[in-house]
């Protein structure tokens, strides 16, 4: 860590995200803290995407405030964010990695040899010359997870990281998301894969209809759901 | 057509004063081309991504200057550079660079507006992207210039096929002088209006000869660096 832990926590108080007629969050209130990855979940339209992008601050609240570190203004230049779609910028897979650095104002001179590094984190070095659209799916999410990495965040949003992805792809991604909370990175993501939230969860946030129905420590999410859309999550069932 | 003759001979054998006209030609509408690009791709590309009030009409008008008529640029770089006019000190009437000059207001506006249209589309893509990266306006700008180059040759090929086909506006700024201001298009009114049609035709196809040439180079150049950078 090259400076003092200055994002954390992130603080939602009553936050509500309203565009035109449709409240997408509301009554929102959360404390993300250094530790485990916060894994959100609930099905689609629950407001999933619309959380990570207001905690990223790509979102103004229209209700409520959402502070980083105690500080509301906070530029987002040590946060990170891998959208569920990542778009990969029209060069190599490597360039993409040193455009990010670039943006990050790491100095020319050691971009190369971070870039080299970043790939092999994610298990792509030797696809380093290639055009990253031409890449798939599975080998873009990593190079996206890279990319957004290439900032040294010390939040790191992942929205549906393993979404569309085989299970060998998963896994790696999974991997790298171990790796990453073991440099000390807080991850927040979102999934609505029950299995891959067991697994790298430190706590749980059930978000429906934009409300949270219930978080906490994902042992116990898992283990005493406390609320009837909780059980039917943690039961596989159909939440609708 | 026997008279045709002419004008492929005159191509074959090399023909100096053709070759200056060619010469002349590509140099004034690539002169254009060039300074229109580098006005008007930063220009679409500012319009592209700039939110102000009054940015719809700009869109708008910019579009419309696309038609602009070159005899109309052609006349006002004239009272421009006219003696009595307000540029008239430079003493650049009836010379290649007037040319230039009237050639680059006439294609500004056509690179501008198909730039501000492709950027605005790759923009749409790479918003929230770059928003996320905290990349900065210039650093925008610029990272949409470069990965929309291929789709950019596009628009600077409309604006040098403008350039290269327009006979209005140089004639009145170049005035047609033989060895000096006389390009491909005011060859062919000339040798028209004095009846020489085959020698006109034959001017003509190579003009078109030219314009294929260069579309091509350009198409070659764009697959290759696509295949290069995806």
């Amino acid at each position: 860590m090259r400076a003092p832990l200055t994002e954390l926590p992130i603080v939602l108080e009553d936050a509500a995200v309203v565009v035109g007629p449709l409240t997408i969050l509301n009554d929102i209130a959360l404390t993300l803290a250094a530790g485990a990855p916060t894994v959100l979940v609930g099905p689609n339209g629950s407001g999933k995407t619309t959380l990570l992008r207001l905690a990223m601050g790509l979102l103004v609240p229209s209700r409520g405030r959402v502070t980083w570190g105690g500080r509301i203004d906070a530029a987002s230049t040590r946060r990170a964010i891998v959208f569920q779609r990542p778009v990969m910028l029209r060069r190599s897979a490597a360039g993409n990695i040193r455009y990010a650095l670039s943006a990050a104002s790491v100095a020319r001179r050691e971009r190369a040899a971070r870039a080299a590094e970043l790939l092999a984190l994610v298990g792509l070095s030797e696809l380093g010359d290639r055009p990253a659209r031409k890449l798939s799916g599975g080998e873009q999410q990593r190079l996206a997870l890279a990319r957004a990495l290439a900032k040294e965040p010390q939040v790191l949003f992942l929205d549906e990281p393993t979404a569309s992805l085989d299970p060998a792809a998963s896994k790696v991604v999974e991997d790298v998301i171990r790796a990453v909370t073991a440099r000390g990175i807080k991850v927040v993501m979102a999934t609505h894969d029950l299995g891959s939230a067991r697994r790298l969860a430190g706590d749980v946030v059930l978000l429906h209809r934009g409300r949270i129905v219930e978080s906490g420590d994902a042992a116990t999410f898992f283990a005493n759901p406390a609320t009837r859309e909780a059980r039917s999550f943690v039961a596989g069932e159909l939440l609708i | 057509m026997p008279h045709n003759a002419s004008a492929i001979e005159l191509i074959l054998s090399g023909d100096p004063a053709l070759l200056t006209i060619v010469r002349l030609s590509l140099v004034v509408s690539l002169s254009a081309v060039a300074g229109a690009a580098l006005v008007g791709l930063p220009c679409g590309a500012l319009i592209a991504l700039a939110r102000f009030p009054g940015r719809e009409l700009t869109i708008v008008v910019l579009n419309a200057l696309m038609g602009l008529p070159p005899v109309v640029v052609g006349l006002a770089v004239y009272l421009l550079l006219s003696r009595s006019g307000p540029l008239g000190s430079w003493g650049l009437l009836f010379t290649p660079q007037a040319m230039i000059i009237a050639q680059t207001i006439l294609i500004t506006p056509i690179i501008a507006a198909l730039a501000r249209q492709t950027i605005e589309d790759l923009w749409v893509e790479y918003r929230e992207e770059l928003a996320a990266m905290d990349v900065g306006l210039a650093g925008r700008i610029a990272t949409l210039l470069w990965d929309a180059r291929f789709s950019l040759v596009t628009a600077l090929l409309a604006g040098f096929g403008r350039a290269a086909a327009e006979v209005g506006a140089v004639i009145i700024v170049g005035g047609n002088i033989d060895g000096f201001t006389r390009t491909m298009t005011t060859a062919i009114a000339l040798e028209t209006s004095k009846g020489d049609l085959p020698l006109a035709l034959g001017l003509g196809l190579v003009l078109i000869s030219i314009v294929v040439v260069v579309n091509a180079l350009a198409w070659g150049v764009r697959r290759a660096g696509e295949r290069l950078a995806g």
